[in-house]
């Protein structure tokens, strides 16, 4: 940073009508005083007043040594007065003048300034795209990509990101499968400006890529197996609300950005940080649409059925992202059904179906009921407890139906042994959550991997 | 005049090392050959063929076991394998 030069300095605008009326003051400060005067429509005024953090002009510095001692603001001319030790200033002017911006305040001017002046500095290598080129081609040649546009990540992006969070840009949020290569916040970042998302997005995104690097996750498994799943991103709490997030209708669908570019996010980083990639260490048979992002939130906005994230323990004022390992929606539709135990009918028939109805290995399921569904359980005064029992109680598998059953083969735990049937999430790899739009009468499944060593996890967002 | 773009490498920056596979034993005479169940379904049912078949070549065999099919060796078991064995098969079954 350029030093500032000792005495007063004036920092004005143009445009500024308070700038404007203290003009002659200026000069006659510049003549008496010494007083300096920096207009931030001159680059270095600019620049002076980007490295003082000037916020409002005109502002009046006191710089000594170099560094500033003091400041006013605005025009108020008892305050200036006393600044200045001129008692007379102003006499002929208004007593009170409120100030306007600084242009270095203006929208994208921050991350501009830091940028040419040299504030933001990064650890990652700057890759300069070759004169002529389109970058958004450019970024596709380079492999950097999910198969659809990124926004290039420019030095001011990515600076513009990092304001999304207290954390500092050199924090390691841990080693990222395949190639267990070290992930920055400013890999992050970078990774989330290409995926689209705004900087209050990014403590969001930083918690998911922590989230998916704790063990009991899994993710080199996840994204080296044969399997369609991927990291299903879920979010709780206040900061959902906060950035927009939908947990409404088409909560599960497209169209909502904090949604669409968190969930785009994790991958990107998995894909660009971690070197894992479709046709290389990703042997996904089929993979499935998530795979290019799947996050949504979970809807609190009904007390009757605690969110997930209590159930885990979270207080409310918490806002947390869980991960599990799931693949497609399974739209369950019962537009019938007005009891409780009609609608279990409806879901255990369904979820008894996914993967294979013989599979009760390594199958989980996040059921999503949505609103009307969910008013028939509240009006019953049903709790999500109670019903994940009634639907275990409707969800046992015959072992001539379990896959590994009909040939012998099905490891069974010491409690197991003799019984004649198996339930279908052994693991207790069954969670209910609600989202989803007012009108209709669905519910959705979203199958996935679980079992004894593979389980969602949950992890409180730091700002 | 456009000033070049310039963009922030969102890539670990890391670049691919190749280096030479291990030289396989010239002979099996007196090896020891490792069996690294995975720890996937049956994989046990595939191994104890392959044990018996090296054994009736007169091959000592040491069995080894991944904690999880899902997540990488563990070093500690990687450094024992390679430490006990001259060669190591690995199979992968369901």
């Amino acid at each position: 940073m350029r030093e500032l030069p000792d005495g007063l300095v004036a920092v004005v605008k143009r445009e500024c009508p308070t700038c404007a009326l203290i003009a002659p003051l200026l000069e006659r400060l510049a003549g008496e005083c010494g007083a300096a005067v920096a207009s931030e429509d001159d680059e270095s005024g600019l620049e002076l007043s980007f490295h003082a953090g000037v916020e409002i002009v005109p502002t009046l510095l006191r710089v000594a040594g170099g560094r500033e001692v003091g400041r006013v603001f605005g025009w108020n001319r008892d305050e200036w007065r006393a600044f200045t030790g001129l008692a007379d200033l102003g006499a002929d002017l208004p007593a009170n003048r409120p100030g306007c911006g600084s242009r270095t305040l203006e929208p994208g001017m921050p991350a501009k300034l830091a940028v040419r002046y040299g504030a933001a500095k990064f650890a990652s290598r700057l890759r300069d795209v070759p004169p002529g080129a389109d970058e958004a081609e450019w970024c596709f040649e380079q492999g950097w990509t999910d198969g659809l546009p990124v926004v290039p990540p420019t030095e001011e992006r990515v600076y513009a990101m990092l304001q999304g969070t207290r954390r500092r840009a050199d924090e390691v949020l841990g080693a990222i499968p395949p190639n267990f290569a070290e992930c920055t916040v400013e890999k992050a970042a970078i990774n989330a400006v290409l995926a689209g998302c705004k900087p209050e997005y990014l403590p969001v995104v930083l918690t998911a890529i922590e989230a998916a690097l704790l063990p009991q996750f899994g993710l080199h498994g996840i994204l080296a197996t044969t399997n369609a799943v991927g990291p299903v991103v879920m979010v709780n709490g206040p900061i959902a609300r906060a950035i927009g997030m939908n947990a409404r209708g088409n909560a599960l669908g497209q169209g909502n950005r904090a949604n669409a570019s968190i969930g785009r996010a994790l991958q990107l980083v998995v894909r660009n940080v971690g070197g894992g990639r479709p046709g290389e260490i990703d042997r996904a048979v089929f993979g499935n649409p998530g795979k290019y992002t799947f996050c949504f939130a979970e809807d609190e906005s009904d007390p009757r059925w605690e969110s997930y994230a209590a159930e885990r323990g979270f207080p409310p004022r918490a806002s947390t992202v869980t991960l599990f390992p799931g693949d497609g929606v399974t739209p369950v539709i019962d537009h019938v059904s007005r009891r409780p135990e009609d609608l279990v009918k409806s879901y255990a028939g369904c979820l008894r179906a996914l993967y294979n109805p013989g599979q009760v290995n390594d199958v989980a399921a996040f059921l999503v009921v949505a609103g009307e569904h969910a008013n028939v359980f509240y009006e019953a005064g049903w709790s999500k407890a109670r019903l994940k029992e009634a639907l275990t109680e409707r969800l046992w598998v015959p072992l001539d139906e379990v896959v590994e059953g009909r040939s012998g083969k099905l490891q069974m735990s010491a409690e197991e042994l003799g019984q004649p049937r198996a339930p279908k999430f052994r693991t207790g790899s069954l969670n209910i959550v609600r989202a989803g739009g007012a009108a209709g009468k669905y519910s959705a499944l979203i199958s996935g991997l679980g079992s004894r060593g593979i389980n969602p996890v949950t992890k409180e967002i730091r700002e | 005049m456009s000033q070049a773009l310039r963009l922030l490498d969102p890539t670990a920056e890391t670049a691919t090392e190749t280096r030479p596979r291990r030289e396989r034993p010239k002979t099996l005479e007196g090896a020891t050959i490792g069996l690294l169940d995975i720890n996937k379904p049956r994989g046990n049912e595939f191994l104890d063929r392959l044990e018996e078949l090296l054994a009736a070549r007169g091959l000592r065999v040491e069995r080894f076991r991944k904690p999880r099919f899902s997540a990488v060796a563990p070093t500690e078991l990687k450094q024992e394998i390679a430490g006990r064995c001259a060669a190591v098969i690995e199979a992968l079954a369901d």
